[in-house]
């Protein structure tokens, strides 16, 4: 936190305020002891966690505040496996039985309300404005859309948080994004944040909280702005967020965890205030013109390797310094690319929409859209996995499915499914997949798997194509 | 916890930028549930490939990583770290971390030590060219040396002083249990709990 030589607040951003309310603790030369609202627990990085609080004779502090889902390794497959099936994946096992020791809400695999941590928390509306949210995934980030300061943490981390409720941290700095203008038809919040983190790059966020605001994110809906959230890491940030507004208050109406009649005016009134001072100090700025933008992919193997659609595979020549070309040559060799390869004539073997990213109402929507009428290409596996059992069940009343299936495609069950390729849904080394995830890393969607990530609308034009391609490159349906 | 004060051994020059925690720890490993046990994991896709350098025999037994800039990207697993010393890792150079390993690392002893782009460069060529050279990273004076050269590093004082001493930090939080609840006393009632609700 910021204050003047006489020890008066200075003008603050929405994050140093969201900070100053949770501090537990504060002495000189020592992080501050931040209060956490709220807990987000998952299968895969718990186990330990608990296992360490038991041996130490420990409990949970505050099991009310903490939530459970299991989402990484859990299958995703229409012709569901049995429960004892699903119990052998020992994660899942452990993640139940933690969770009913230590009295903690879990939404096991066929309850309503599971899905993927980050889609299920502001489903439930428990990501409210001016909140802490911690989860054992980098991803937590996407909470930050309701104006949260929300952030991945470690296993070790976990164990501080079940005991405590709290983390010492030191101080984020804070940039300030703005993306200008308006966003031209087929231009997505996906591409807005491919082409930011193309602009500055992996470590360009290192450290800060990104604020995002202008005109194209206060125009956007909240799955567009946790689609952008949900991605301030792939740049490096800790924590993104946008001050919540009247779309936020919107979409948090009347969802479980909310307050409702006098109780919600309340929360209005108080969630209106959260907003950065005029004449808050960033220490850094970006700025970004949206009107600008065309449909991104990335070529390479991290997220800001990207270009245009419309553009060519670049050659490591393209490149100045030391660093960008040696991975460059890196990438290109690992993702059997050929300089100068027009970026739409590159064939996919897979396409996946879904992922904590991509895997809300819209996103299915937007993939519907693309799809209605027209039939997958024969050569490409398509997965459609729902974030959640609750965006499966709207997909299903509004018709999706039928759109889906009539392509020759099929809805999943929710899951992480083929984002991170943790449960069987991975493709084999060598294939190559336009993916609506987050991330290109090699071996990410499996051994020796190649990745381009992109929308989910990019994502259904390249499925019926069969190479890359964006909804305005079909013919006729 | 082991506490670490002075470290003085070989290193490995791993000339890669955006190692993230993909590479370091491949998630096809990450369904396993224990702590320990993952020393063969690291690096497990690049290992496959024979010229890797940390296949070559000289480098053997080496415990300090010095890798290219963002290391540690990407997902929060902590099961990069625990890869990482498993194999016999306590120190990482590189001239800029991703955020969650840089905090992770520290919890249970390895540490991330943040160096200029041009030290990295002199350290990889130095280790390159006599393979044995030994490199002290000194945490008590905060300071990397190396045969013919010294610099300082930054650390901040409050992990450094539970490094030095072997504690962790659960234990440092709980003695400030009337702060937190006292912080529970004036949390806004109105805040959500996840109990659930119909």
């Amino acid at each position: 936190m910021i204050f003047t030589a006489q020890g008066v607040p200075m003008a603050l951003t929405l994050a140093d305020k969201i900070w100053r309310d949770h501090v537990v603790r504060q002495a000189v030369g020592e992080p501050d002891l931040l209060y956490i609202d709220l807990h987000l627990l998952h299968e895969v990085n718990t186990p330990v966690a608990f296992d360490s609080l038991r041996e130490a004779g420990r409990s949970v502090r505050r099991p009310d505040l903490t939530l459970a889902t299991e989402d990484h390794a859990t299958p995703t497959s229409t012709d569901r496996p049995s429960l004892d099936e699903v119990l052998r994946r020992s994660q899942m096992r452990l993640i139940r039985d933690n969770s009913a020791e230590f009295g903690i809400q879990m939404y096991p695999l066929g309850d309503d309300r599971h899905g993927i941590v980050h889609v299920i928390g502001p489903e439930l509306g428990l990501a409210q404005p001016g909140m802490t949210i911690v989860c054992c995934d980098s991803h937590t980030t996407t909470h930050g859309a309701f104006g949260t300061l929300a952030f991945g943490i470690g296993t070790s981390q976990v164990e501080h948080v079940l005991v405590t409720q709290t983390l010492p941290m030191t101080p984020m700095r804070n940039m300030s994004v703005t993306i200008t203008g308006s966003l031209a038809p087929g231009v997505t919040p996906k591409d807005v944040v491919l082409a930011l983190i193309n602009k500055i790059g992996t470590g360009g966020g290192v450290g800060h909280v990104m604020e995002f605001r202008g005109s194209v994110i206060d125009g956007m809906s909240m799955e567009g702005r946790m689609t952008v959230c949900n991605m301030a890491v792939e740049a490096g940030s800790r924590a993104g967020l946008v001050a919540p507004d009247e779309t936020t208050f919107a979409y948090l109406k009347d969802r479980p965890h909310v307050p409702a009649g006098k109780d919600w005016d309340a929360e209005l009134a108080y969630w209106r205030t959260l907003r950065s001072d005029p004449g808050a100090v960033y220490d850094t700025s970006v700025t970004l013109d949206g009107s600008a933008l065309t449909p991104f992919v990335t070529w390479g193997t991290n997220p800001a390797q990207s270009v245009p659609l419309g553009d060519r595979v670049p050659s490591v020549d393209d490149f100045t310094d030391d660093r960008s070309r040696r991975a460059a040559a890196r990438a290109l060799e690992y993702m059997g690319l050929a300089p100068g390869t027009a970026m739409r004539d590159v064939p996919v073997d897979a396409v996946f929409i879904g992922s904590c990213t991509n895997g809300r109402i819209e996103d299915m929507r937007a993939a519907a859209d693309v799809l209605r009428g027209r039939k997958a290409a024969d050569h490409v596996d398509v997965l459609v996995v729902p974030g959640s059992a609750a965006v499966r069940a709207q997909a299903v009343e509004e018709g999706l499915e039928e759109v889906f299936n009539a392509a020759g495609v099929e809805l999943r069950y929710a899951g992480c499914s083929m984002c991170c390729a943790l449960n069987e849904d991975r493709l084999l080394p060598g294939q190559r997949a336009a993916s609506t995830n987050n991330r290109n890393f090699e071996g990410r969607q499996g051994r020796g798997a190649r990745t381009h990530v992109v929308s989910p609308a990019v994502a259904a034009a390249t499925a019926v194509a069969g190479r890359l391609a964006s909804p305005a490159d079909l013919g006729a349906r | 916890m082991e506490a670490f004060t002075v470290h003085t051994d070989k290193a490995v020059p791993l000339r890669r930028s955006d190692v993230d925690t993909d590479q370091i720890f491949p998630g096809r490993f990450g369904t396993r549930t224990s702590r320990t046990g993952y020393a063969d994991v690291l690096f497990a896709n690049w290992r496959a490939e024979p010229d890797f350098v940390m296949n070559k025999p000289e480098h053997q037994g080496a415990s300090i990583l010095i890798a290219g800039a963002d290391f540690g990207t990407g997902s929060s697993r902590e099961f990069a770290v625990w890869a990482l010393q498993d194999y016999g890792f306590r120190v990482v150079i590189s001239p800029r971390f991703g955020d969650i390993f840089q905090g992770n690392a520290p919890k249970r002893g390895l540490l991330p030590v943040t160096l200029d782009e041009e030290i990295v460069e002199r350290l990889w060529a130095l280790v390159e060219a006599a393979p044995d050279t030994r490199i002290t990273v000194d945490l008590v004076r905060r300071r990397v040396s190396a045969p013919g050269f010294a610099v300082p590093f930054e650390f901040d004082d409050h992990t450094r002083g539970r490094l030095l001493a072997g504690l962790d930090d659960i234990s440092a939080t709980e003695r400030y249990l009337s702060d937190i609840e006292a912080y529970e006393s004036r949390r806004r009632p109105s805040l959500p709990t996840t109990v659930r609700h119909g």
